[in-house]
């Protein structure tokens, strides 16, 4: 509103106008803040649904200090609490390429469930008959081409016919899950659907079980850091995010972009699969990943799509999980808590972006130079 | 009453979960928001039908104010997730995919710590009966057409014709597919998503209070709610963003996904237990080839609204 036609119409209350850019150091201010607030009002959700919280208001530090504790109180959780980190980044990275290019790859949780029966039906058909080595090989290629399949199908009628991907993708998830449950079937005769660990196709370790997940995920996301920012593909994908019509008028093959990123994208997922089979469970369920797939799609937009910055976000949210399985346990509340807490957290800092990226400006404050 | 006969109005009634939650789904997306909350909307509506029983079920008020209480409750807990939704995706900007996946989260969260507090001799075993009025009697699966079942049929038929013959339903459509000339003509564009997202969400929520209440009537059921939210959604698509089509589609998810247990009991069938799973996924891909098909044919009709997914700002063009 310029000055000189003021108070003529009522100026609403509010007013706003997107930010060009904000510092980081601001931004990353702004979240945390989000971050406290939301814990806050955890501690006001915890007064409401955790009985033993209602008899003893006192224990409320106890409270907070316990989501610190779920994760480091002992050895072997710190060491679980990386684990589960780096799983639910390498399923996050592995969104990434495909969210740069506002492919919205919903369908995280199916390509990391492939990838994870890829690996589990090798061992199964193959365990014994083979090098151990060769095994894992072959187990390797078998989830990363599974997931590279799982992401591939949605991605082809999407660059040939645009076909929704948010919804196909999605549909994906469950196909995977069933097609599981089916082969839960066939590979148990008993009926119990409980195939139990099987005894080939382990990760060796070095020192520690977990220690080649970790490093594989870090690995991982300085791989996927240089690839993004670095390299032609990586100039490629942005473009075709920013702007599908730009794309197409500098010359880039619109449709074998989107197709090459979501097979990248979907075998990455598969890799992660292959993690969990080979490296953790050595078997097979249907919840194998867990909702993990969905939570990677908070994880990486949280991080604004930036592989570094997702390191930080999926320990964010592992902690808040491991903290808050920790207080149901300590304080006796249904095991579903945690969901409740990185719900609510996630809601605040979903909001908080909004005033990173826009300025607010109220009735009566208007200063000059605003345009 | 034959197995055919009852399988088929099983599947009708079972149906009714989906009609609930498509409909609200398709309400919300006729605004532009896909909200991927469902799934938590419908646990969270279920909750909230539940509590509200377990305050007044045996509190001997007389039975029709029961089951409309009820109703309420769980009608209001959905909207207020709505709300929260709405909040953050409409107001607040925020990105619908990340909002909706985190209430999700939340709602089923939540549900699964409150359910563990209710009473089920007293949210259920009383109000059961009252809800499957007028059938309550009957042994065989119609008993399970209750009070919900036809409030079901006659939401989707009325959102029908709100959205495809009143001047409320042409406004909103246009919210949908261009926010920015909807508002050019003077339409609320924030008014319009703020209720067409709340009361899709509260009727989304009476899905779930309707599978638990009465087609399952066990205090179990609270757990599948989850899975069945996202077939809502995938019904949506079925049914081409038509309320009205919901009743059709979801006797069809019904038919396909209560047959891996009726077809056992068919005489001359013979089933294994490995075709179970892939029965169950009949639904899904069905819906990706509706999916594939409408993308190819490219009618304008049966497109999802255009502006789904995106956020509006008005100082952007």
């Amino acid at each position: 509103m310029r000055n000189g036609k003021k108070k003529e119409t009522r100026e609403p209350l509010i007013h706003l106008t997107r930010r060009d850019t904000m510092h980081p150091a601001k931004a990353w201010g702004i979240r945390g803040i989000a971050v406290l607030l939301g814990l806050l009002v955890c501690g006001l959700a915890a007064f409401l649904l955790v009985e033993k919280l209602q008899q003893n208001p006192g224990r409320i530090g106890e409270f907070y200090y316990t989501f610190i504790k779920g994760s480091f109180a002992t050895q072997r959780k710190t060491w679980k609490f990386f684990k589960d980190l780096a799983i639910l980044l390498s399923i996050a990275l592995a969104l990434t390429p495909a969210f740069r290019m506002r492919f919205w790859n919903t369908g995280a949780e199916g390509q990391t469930l492939m990838g994870v029966w890829g690996a589990i039906a090798v061992a199964f058909y193959g365990g014994g008959k083979m090098p151990e080595g060769v095994l894992l090989v072959l187990m390797f290629l078998a989830s990363v081409l599974c997931g590279a399949i799982w992401g591939g199908i949605p991605a082809l009628f999407k660059a040939k016919w645009n076909t929704n991907e948010t919804l196909f993708t999605l549909m994906m998830n469950y196909v995977a899950s069933y097609l599981v449950a089916y082969f839960l079937v066939v590979w148990v005769p008993s009926g119990s659907s409980n195939l139990g660990k099987l005894k080939y196709g382990k990760l060796p370790s070095f020192g520690h079980d977990y220690l080649v997940i970790i490093l594989v995920a870090l690995v991982l996301t300085a791989a996927l850091y240089i690839y993004l920012e670095y390299s032609k593909h990586g100039y490629e994908i942005n473009v075709v995010g920013e702007s599908v019509r730009t794309a197409r008028y500098v010359g880039i093959g619109v449709g074998k972009v989107i197709i090459r990123t979501m097979i990248l994208s979907g075998a990455l997922c598969g890799l992660a699969g292959y993690l969990i089979a080979a490296g953790l469970d050595q078997t097979i369920t249907t919840e194998s990943v867990g909702g993990q797939g969905f939570t990677a799609i908070m994880v990486c937009w949280l991080a604004k799509f930036n592989p570094i910055g997702m390191v930080l976000t999926s320990g964010l949210i592992t902690l808040l999980d491991h903290g808050a399985a920790q207080i149901s346990q300590d304080f006796s509340v249904a095991a579903d808590f945690p969901d409740v807490v990185v719900g609510i957290i996630l809601f605040f800092i979903i909001g908080s972006e909004f005033f990173i990226n826009f300025q607010l400006h109220f009735r009566g404050h208007e200063k000059e130079g605003i345009k | 009453m034959n197995i055919w006969m009852n399988f088929f109005i099983d599947s009708l009634a079972f149906g009714a979960t989906f009609i609930y939650g498509s409909t609200g789904e398709i309400l919300t997306e006729k605004a532009g928001h896909l909200n991927l909350g469902i799934p938590g909307v419908m646990c969270m509506g279920g909750a909230g039908g539940c509590l509200m029983l377990n305050l007044i079920g045996q509190s001997g008020l007389p039975g029709f104010l029961i089951v409309i209480l009820g109703i309420l409750g769980s009608f209001a807990a959905a909207m207020l997730c709505g709300l929260i939704y709405s909040f953050l995706t409409v107001s607040l900007r925020a990105n619908q995919n990340v909002t909706g996946l985190a209430l999700t989260t939340f709602g089923a969260g939540l549900t699964r710590v409150l359910m563990k507090k209710a009473d089920p001799v007293v949210y259920l075993v009383g109000p059961k009966q009252l809800y499957r009025f007028p059938f309550a009697d009957r042994t065989d699966s119609l008993q399970l057409l209750g009070v919900l079942w036809f409030l079901a049929v006659a939401v989707a038929i009325l959102a029908s014709w709100v959205l495809f013959r009143t001047r409320t339903g042409l406004n909103l459509r246009a919210v949908g597919e261009s926010p920015a000339t909807a508002d050019a003509v003077g339409i609320n564009v924030t008014r319009y998503k703020y209720l067409a997202t709340m009361i899709g969400s509260g009727i989304a929520g009476l899905g779930g209070f309707f599978y638990i209440i009465d087609y399952m009537a066990s205090q179990e059921a609270y757990l599948s709610v989850e899975a069945f939210g996202w077939l809502s959604i995938a019904l949506v698509i079925f049914a081409l963003w038509r309320p009205h089509l919901t009743i059709l589609g979801s006797t069809v998810f019904g038919l396909l996904f209560s047959c891996s247990s009726y077809i056992a009991n068919i005489p001359g069938v013979q089933v294994t237990m490995a075709a179970k799973p892939i029965l169950k996924m009949l639904p899904y891909l069905v819906t990706i080839l509706v999916l594939i098909v409408t993308s190819i044919r490219n009618k304008r009709e049966n497109q999802p609204p255009a502006s789904l997914g995106l956020s509006y700002f008005r100082e952007e063009r």
